[in-house]
């Protein structure tokens, strides 16, 4: 059994140890009156419609359904190649007791699964970073993150989709674009997806 | 297409709205769309348009519009003194425009946002399928400037019905129903009752985003952090300084602080009405069934 959280009159937040693949489940099966899936870090919000399934009988059927393994290594992983060139790079070294060469390393050589979207359209927090490079969000955060700018902040790291404010830590610049209206779909990187960087 | 509207002055904010751009949440792309959606929709429908249709969302008012050709106009939302050419026009109702012809908007009496549609819509370019302007997601056409054109549709439901659509006055001082949230056990054990008891004051700090509302703090009875999660507009997430922020249209697709309750969906378009300086109350909601908790 599952935590199944109230959130008003047309959605559920399930809390899970298994997002993905509460959410694989439920979009291979989907249950009678559930519209939208979102994904965040330990919970999947469940937006349903009320006029067609009761929220009691909705909860009880989230509560219990089975995950399905998400086989990370079906999809071809997304390389994105990465100028190392980032602002915070040496203040990351530092914080972290490493040298750059070896946050260089330990960046570049991890393999990330997007766990979830957000903050901005096309933002995809990818875990998998190295526990050594966990580092909590700059104190003061920056008015404006110019896009491609490939950052960390607590476990996860990612690439800015558009020039936005942010409070990442930025490790290096890419010339892969993650995010593109014009582009159907407009997102490289959505939930599942297997990314790996490259030292450019 | 069928015209063209030449936008002559925008008072503080308008965006050109429809009703957004839903189950894309996953990419992180919010809903977005008209804040009081029941007025989008009652504007288009007033003359002839599909619900879905972009109309204009005016943020207190001040809007002059002029249209290249015979138009047929509604004006909805908040109350408004509304002039058509040189006639003394009024809301919720089709107002006929000639060509060349302006439609000014006055200051806002009561209620924030006015919407006006027109027969055909506006025809702008969509982003993900939606017209919509997404503020914080920063999708679609950029917010109205003086000197801008819009195109205007040709796409139309069918004929106007009615000369004018019988409403309520917007309330003085409203009281928005809610329900528990998802983190209501992350506060103390009087939170609800403390937000449905208390008088809140709406402040400045308002926009499509959210609303922050000034009144007796909401406290948090644990420490940690709240790993991001997803959100829902009427919302009310509460910041470490436990004064809540009332999710509107353009809220963050996900959110890291804690959310006690959620204002009823149908309470979402009074909200959307909500001025600086305004009184708001909470009253718990007893006519939906609150979900059992289970875990």
């Amino acid at each position: 059994m599952r935590a199944v959280l109230p959130y008003g009159g047309s959605a559920v937040l399930v809390e899970s140890q298994d997002v993905l693949g509460l959410q694989a489940a439920l979009a291979a099966d989907p249950p009678v009156g559930v519209v939208e899936l979102v994904p965040a870090a330990r919970t999947l919000l469940v937006r349903f419609d009320p006029a067609v399934v009761e929220v009691a009988s909705l909860t009880r059927l989230l509560s219990s359904v089975s995950t399905v393994d998400v086989v990370t290594g079906a999809s071809e992983a997304v390389t994105v190649p990465v100028r190392y060139d980032g602002a915070d790079l040496v203040d990351v070294a530092e914080a972290s007791g490493l040298s750059v060469r070896e946050v260089v390393s330990l960046h570049s050589s991890a393999s990330y699964v997007v766990s979830f979207c957000g903050f901005a359209p096309g933002f995809a927090y990818l875990t998998g970073l190295d526990p050594a490079l966990h580092l909590p969000r700059r104190s003061v955060p920056r008015t404006r993150v110019p896009a491609g700018s490939v950052a960390i902040a607590g476990e996860y790291s990612a690439v800015y989709p558009r020039a936005s404010p942010g409070g990442w830590h930025l490790v290096g610049t890419t010339s892969v674009s993650v995010w593109d209206v014009e582009r159907d779909p407009p997102n490289r990187l959505t939930p599942g997806t297997r990314v790996r960087f490259e030292a450019a | 297409m069928t015209g063209k509207v030449e936008v002559l002055a925008t008072g503080p904010f308008a965006t050109v709205q429809d009703l957004g751009r839903p189950g894309l949440a996953a990419v992180g792309v919010g809903r977005s769309g008209a804040a009081d959606r029941s007025s989008l929709r009652l504007a288009n429908r007033l003359v002839g348009n599909p619900e879905t249709h972009a109309a204009l969302e005016v943020t207190l008012g001040g809007l002059r519009l002029r249209v290249s050709e015979a138009a047929l106009v509604a004006v909805t939302g908040a109350e408004v003194e509304v002039r058509a050419g040189r006639r003394a026009a009024g809301p919720n109702g089709p107002l006929v425009l000639r060509a060349g012809e302006e439609l000014v908007l006055g200051t806002a009496t009561r209620g924030l946002r006015c919407y006006v549609a027109i027969r055909g819509g506006f025809d702008v370019r969509p982003v993900l399928g939606a017209r919509a302007t997404d503020t914080m997601g920063g999708l679609g056409p950029p917010p109205l400037a003086p000197g801008m054109t819009l195109p205007v549709g040709d796409v139309v439901a069918g004929q106007p019905v009615v000369d004018l659509a019988p409403l309520a006055r917007l309330p003085e001082e409203p009281v928005l129903r809610v329900t528990p949230g998802p983190r209501l056990d992350w506060f103390t054990r009087t939170t609800l009752s403390t937000l449905v008891t208390a008088v809140y004051t709406v402040t400045a700090d308002l926009d499509r985003v959210g609303v922050r509302l000034d009144g007796p703090s909401l406290d948090c009875a644990r420490s940690g952090e709240l790993p991001p999660e997803a959100a829902v507009p009427g919302a009310l997430q509460v910041p470490p300084s436990g004064v809540p922020i009332l999710f509107l249209a353009d809220h963050p697709v996900t959110g890291g602080y804690p959310v006690p309750a959620v204002v009823c969906e149908p309470d979402l378009d009074v909200a959307a009405q909500l001025r600086p300086g305004q009184r708001v109350r909470f009253a718990l909601d007893v006519t939906s069934p609150t979900p059992a908790t289970s875990g």
